[in-house]
């Protein structure tokens, strides 16, 4: 069972913050554009100057190497990333039911990058960050570019995972039905502020 | 049996720079300044140095030499770095180029001297100099390749980058490729005139020492030293200068940092 625990977290002019995720569930979080949503989890991920502390179970953030803190605290960023020529490269391993449980079938392996539909990239993006069994996964936009059947798809396969690996997910969005449907608990960051909405 | 070049004979080939420069212009390939200037640098500097190189020649001062050899140095440190299209911040830059050609032209120059050489005494100028001077020359051009390149790289592939850190891979990780890369581009040049040598280029010291009466085999001998110096060198150089930068790229966190590297 995870939890991540976020204390008086402050990071340019946001903050603090302070937040907990428990295992298997999920924290929605919108805002306006601007508002900090993405600087907020790259701060949790370590990729952006912050102060404050980040928890997960006893594990302080800066108590062990970046790069193995953010194999454990996982972001999704809204535009991936590809460097290889095709998909398959990008992969150790791959499982069929994966893939299927997000619309694919096993040829999408031999695809080229240049392809893929931005739908595409966020839905294997996901697949490949999940490589690394991460405890907290931090979702940046993830569905922006996906039709409403994907969306599913991908709600369902984040909800599965985090359920399999008591996992726990922070997920920014602007569509609120959606964050009604996939999170227990909703936030709002406005002006630097984190407040709950309901 | 040397033939005379006349003012025209060089003016015919200054006209043909100028040209280039023109046609650069007009085709917007933004290099006419910059070659120019370096045209109008190399007559005043060549002119000049071709002057007092004898009495420098004489010289046994070995302070005087070591004067030299640092002057040499920092212009061509300064010359890598004017070479950069990503400027690199001052003398934090200006010690990087510096350092690696220290390490690749300085160290291996003196090594040469003492072990090769063996003039005496070891600082004699007139081996001293055109060596330490080959050597700049060459892994100069090395440095400042693979360095416009890695900045260039991690600059453009800066979304890369960042998502390789996200993956979970270390900065060593993330920037490996852009690093194997930019070693690439700053040792093709030495590559290619060691491919290409007595095939398809003649290397000039070789050529003038035979051209001068020496015995060929010995001036083979002495360009094949020079040239392994010069590969030996670019590499250490290119090796010190991308460990330097990708270490510099990375905060303590591994997060992508070009704040502290560029202007």
């Amino acid at each position: 069972m995870h939890l991540l625990n976020i204390k008086d977290l402050t990071f340019l002019h946001c903050g603090p913050i302070s937040l907990r995720v428990k295992a298997t569930e999920i924290t929605g979080l919108s805002g306006a554009s601007g508002s900090g949503k993405s600087l907020f989890l790259r701060a949790l991920a370590d990729l952006e100057v912050h102060e404050g502390n980040v928890i997960l179970d006893d594990l302080n953030q800066q108590s062990i190497t970046a790069h193995l803190w953010r194999q454990k605290v996982a972001l999704l960023s809204a535009e991936t990333s590809w460097w290889f020529d095709t998909v398959a490269e990008h992969f150790e391993e791959l499982s069929e039911d994966d893939l299927a449980a997000l619309g694919f079938n096993k040829d999408c392996m031999q695809w080229s990058i240049a392809r893929l539909s931005s739908g595409e990239k966020q839905r294997l993006g996901l697949l490949r960050l999940l490589q690394n069994e991460p405890d907290v996964l931090l979702l940046d936009e993830p569905t922006a570019n996906l039709d409403k059947h994907n969306t599913r798809l991908f709600e369902e396969f984040v909800k599965l995972y985090l359920k399999e690996k008591s996992a726990c997910a922070i997920w920014v969005g602007h569509d609120l039905e959606q964050l009604k449907r996939v999170s227990v608990n909703r936030y709002v960051l406005r002006e630097g502020e984190m407040s709950n909405v309901d | 049996m040397l033939i005379e070049l006349s003012v025209f004979d060089l003016a015919l080939a200054a006209i043909l720079v100028l040209l280039l420069g023109v046609l650069s212009a007009s085709m917007k390939l933004g290099i006419t300044r910059q070659l120019y200037i370096a045209a109008a640098r190399t007559t005043v500097q060549l002119l000049l140095v071709g002057l007092v190189l004898k009495s420098l020649f004489a010289s046994t001062s070995i302070t005087f030499i070591l004067l030299i050899s640092v002057i040499m140095i920092s212009v061509a440190g300064w010359e890598i770095l004017s070479r950069q299209k990503r400027k690199l911040k001052g003398w934090w830059g200006f010690g990087v180029s510096t350092g690696s050609l220290f390490v690749s032209s300085f160290l291996i120059t003196l090594l040469c001297l003492f072990t090769v050489i063996q003039a005496d005494p070891w600082y004699s100028p007139q081996y001293a100099i055109p060596l330490l001077g080959m050597l700049l020359g060459n892994t100069m051009t090395g440095i400042a390749l693979g360095m416009d390149r890695l900045l260039q790289n991690a600059w453009q592939q800066r979304p890369v980058i960042e998502q390789r850190l996200m993956l979970g891979q270390t900065a060593d990780e993330s920037i490996a490729d852009i690093r194997r890369e930019a070693m690439r581009a700053g040792m093709i040049p030495i590559i290619n005139s060691m491919a290409a040598a007595g095939l398809v280029s003649l290397p000039g010291m070789m050529t003038g020492q035979i051209l001068a009466g020496a015995a060929p085999v010995e001036a083979v001998k002495y360009q094949i030293l020079i040239m392994f110096m010069i590969t030996s060198g670019t590499g250490l150089g290119v090796i010190s200068v991308l460990w330097l930068i990708s270490k510099r790229l990375f905060d303590e966190r591994e997060r992508l940092c070009f704040k502290q590297l560029l202007k």
